[in-house]
């Protein structure tokens, strides 16, 4: 018996009424929602629900050298629901200091990976995370690399090893 | 000392290094036609090292016959592929594991220079922290290119090998290598560029000092 | 020697089920680990317990050098994500820059990004299979395999010049056309490698030790692969008949024929069959895109002054060499709206798509890859539990785990 999820219009229009008024717009036919950091997660939850069941990724955009940004960090959610094949990207403001979400591992496991590498990289905490420990980077480097205000040379910690020359080795 | 009996009852004394050179060239030789890699396969140059020692460019044909994964029982170590912070103290216990005669080959641009990856991540040429013998441009080298370098390789056994390992007694000779100097990226960004910070804000003083 | 009967309870019992745990470093330098990642397994005897995946061995800042690249510069870098079908990588990076940008492409440039889509596609099932094989003990697999691939091979490098970190698309279209030697080759290689295909499958697919080695191990079941994000053949070989280009078809999979490939079991022998299966799938998706190439420009045209113009139109009308221009000089270049958009296609590993966020210049302000190989990576503790330790290479492999596309 196929469940059809609801078109994403409809899903729109329920949001707007479940969670009060969310900022919506279309860019080259790809919807995307803005929703406040304070009920990002029931939003996810509603909308895994409703049938956006394949959470396709996590990941994060410093807006800080960006024309015309409000807020600094803007986490996405890129979901798909399989049944119509639509898809719908969420976005979450957050910002300086300590930007923390409420993560989404209970609601889909593959978003474990996901913050735990956005946390490595942004620095963005989210709470309830299950093991929220640096995944990309080396566990003593402390700087949060993909931040704008990082350098693409690093700091001098690629340069920060033992020499071994012949007759040590 | 070799000696040898002579007929008017003296002993004639052969110069010392007769018969260790012509044991010498017979061990490198040797070595040089069986040098078994160590293939310490990162990135895409794993690919064209894996390539290397397929059917079509076999690396077999040059003694190189078997890959072994273990640095105990290898005596070349091909890296090939970039080689990030994370990486590199595995690389290095790995390189003191190896027992010597030991060579090393940095195969493609990124494990000689740090390629196309000037980044926080990525260390610039492995040769800053261990020893290397061979440099294989390319990103990556081709099949041919690699076997190149283990030609060459093989020569420079050949020409400089010596049966007890004195080659590697580099304490005397060995140069420290480059120096850990970045060179600032030019961009005309101020805000990536730090030489053109420095200006702007020696600049600013100067602005600052007449005022 | 059984150390699975232990006494636990017994009123001598001095010694916890736990003291029979060891722990074992598999990786990051192992024949077995596809390159630079480590797994520390909880061994109990050869039974292992739990599996903790560690990856970041080979994080090179991908993602930070996308914010310093300009589109056509850092296709380039996208080479380098997954190495082993570089190819679709190129197609994904400028499938979601020209969605960014809002381009059309010619229809012969969608054909010609389909074949070679599909031929990268082979090229990465080949190895991955043929790592598996390797892993498990077939060395013969193996290296049919790589023969075939370095027909491949010569065939990319009659296009582009490149054996596999190709670069070979831009904006707008692609840096070379196809050429009538690179049709011939083509087509030699649909004639030839059924055969090959044929044979590798009568080593392996019936093959009693193989099949021992890989039935029943590293089972993913349906809803783990959805709640796991797994997507590609190791999400179709669970029962997710998910393929994009059936679903959200893009480039010229519309107008082609082809299945998409599934099965239910969802163990390294059902992945290692999906892929089998994939390979000839792509053999018809190539025949039939090459009988019906379209001819006409394979680049968008001057007047978008996205893609360089030919020489001749350089030379001799002003609009060449006004688009020329443009598209040369560095503080000049085609319009990127202040926008962002995602846009994936199939990769031979999965979903493999790109976040794009342009900023009015050239250069991306954020180039986020999707990597599937992160997301079924994770999965790997959950495959691996219960299992010996000779199954833990099989079920690495079966999942095709590339590590530069894991670590970016």
């Amino acid at each position: 018996m196929p469940f059809t999820p609801p078109s994403v219009d409809d899903v729109l229009a329920a949001l707007a009424s479940r969670f009060g008024d969310v900022e919506s717009s279309v860019f080259r036919g790809q919807t995307r929602v803005v929703v406040p950091a304070a009920v990002a997660f029931d939003v996810l939850a509603w909308l895994k629900e409703s049938g956006f069941d394949l959470l396709v990724d996590v990941t994060c955009v410093d807006y800080l050298d960006y024309p015309g940004a409000t807020h600094r960090y803007g986490l996405v959610y890129l979901l798909t629901a399989t049944g119509t094949n639509q898809r719908l990207t969420v976005r979450v403001f957050v910002d300086d200091p300590d930007p923390t979400v409420k993560s989404v591992v209970s609601l889909w496991r593959g978003a474990d990976w996901l913050e735990r590498e956005v946390w490595d990289l942004f620095g963005i905490r989210f709470t309830g995370h299950p093991d929220l420990r640096r995944l990309v980077m080396p566990e003593e480097f402390t700087a949060h690399p993909l931040r704008k205000d990082y350098p693409l040379q690093g700091r001098g910690e690629r340069h920060n090893f033992p020499v071994i020359t012949r007759d040590h080795s | 000392m070799a000696m040898m009996p002579s007929g008017s009852g003296g002993r004639i004394e052969l110069p010392e290094n007769v018969v260790v050179s012509r044991l010498d060239a017979l061990a490198n030789w040797c070595r040089k036609n069986s040098l078994w890699p160590m293939p310490f396969a990162t990135a895409c140059c794993g690919i064209e090292l894996m390539a290397t020692g397929a059917s079509k460019h076999d690396l077999a044909r040059f003694g190189a016959e078997v890959f072994r994964f273990s640095p105990r029982q290898c005596d070349l170590m091909i890296v090939a592929g970039r080689v990030v912070m994370k990486m590199l103290p595995v690389l290095q216990r790995i390189w003191q594991q190896m027992h010597e005669p030991k060579w090393c080959i940095s195969m493609g641009a990124c494990a000689s220079t740090g390629g196309v990856f000037d980044t926080y991540a990525v260390v610039q040429g492995i040769d800053r922290f261990i020893p290397v013998d061979m440099y294989v441009p390319g990103c990556p080298p081709r099949p041919e290119q690699l076997i190149q370098a283990i030609i060459d390789l093989q020569d420079k056994i050949q020409r400089e090998g010596t049966i007890t390992g004195r080659e590697f007694d580099t304490a005397g000779r060995q140069l420290r290598k480059r120096a850990l100097v970045e060179l600032p990226i030019l961009t005309a960004d101020a805000s990536r560029n730090p030489v053109l910070q420095r200006e702007l804000a020696a600049a600013a003083d100067a602005v600052a000092a007449r005022d | 020697m059984s150390i699975a009967t232990f006494d636990t309870t017994g009123p001598q019992a001095n010694a916890r089920s736990e003291d029979y745990l060891w722990t074992l470093n598999f990786g990051p330098q192992h024949p077995a680990t596809h390159t630079t990642l480590r797994l520390v397994l909880k061994l109990e005897g050869e039974r292992v317990v739990d599996a903790m995946p560690e990856m970041g061995y080979l994080h090179s800042g991908f993602e930070k050098i996308g914010e310093h690249l300009t589109f056509n510069q850092y296709v380039t870098v996208t080479d380098r994500m997954n190495y082993i079908s570089p190819m679709a990588n190129n197609v994904a990076w400028h499938h979601a820059v020209e969605t960014l940008l809002g381009i059309e492409l010619t229809p012969r440039c969608t054909y010609i990004r389909t074949i070679i889509a599909e031929l990268a596609r082979i090229s990465d099932h080949l190895l991955c299979n043929g790592a598996v094989g390797l892993d498990t003990g077939a060395f013969t697999f193996f290296l049919y395999g790589f023969y075939q691939r370095e027909v491949i091979y010569d065939i990319f490098e009659t296009l582009c010049g490149a054996r596999f970190t190709n670069s070979y698309t831009r904006v707008g279209g692609v840096s070379q056309d196809f050429t009538p030697l690179v049709i011939e080759k083509i087509r030699t290689f649909l004639k030839t490698f059924p055969k090959t295909l044929d044979d590798m499958e009568r080593l392996l697919t019936r093959n009693r030790i193989f099949v021992d080695r890989t039935k029943g191990v590293g089972v993913l079941s349906k809803d783990e692969a959805m709640s796991g994000s797994a997507t590609g053949p190791v999400a179709r070989a669970s029962g997710i008949t998910r393929d994009l280009r059936k679903d959200e078809p893009y480039l010229a999979y519309a107008d082609l024929d082809f299945q998409v490939c599934c099965a239910s079991a969802g163990d390294c022998y059902a992945r290692y069959l999906v892929r089998m299966q994939e390979m000839r799938e792509s053999l018809k998706i190539v025949a039939q895109a090459l009988e019906n190439l379209p001819a006409g420009p394979v680049n968008v045209g001057i007047d978008q002054r996205t893609a360089l113009p030919s020489k001749q139109q350089v030379y001799s009308t002003i609009e060449g060499t006004i688009s020329h221009f443009e598209l040369s000089m560095s503080n000049r270049g085609f319009e990127v709206p202040n926008e962002e958009s995602y846009a994936a296609i199939e990769a031979p590993n999965g979903e493999l798509g790109f976040y794009v966020v342009g900023d009015g210049s050239e250069a991306a302000y954020r180039a986020r890859c999707r990597p599937p190989s992160v997301l079924h990576f994770a999965l790997f503790p959950q495959l691996i539990r219960g299992h010996t330790l000779s199954d833990v290479v099989a079920v690495l492999g079966s999942l095709n785990i590339i590590a530069a596309e894991l670590d970016r």
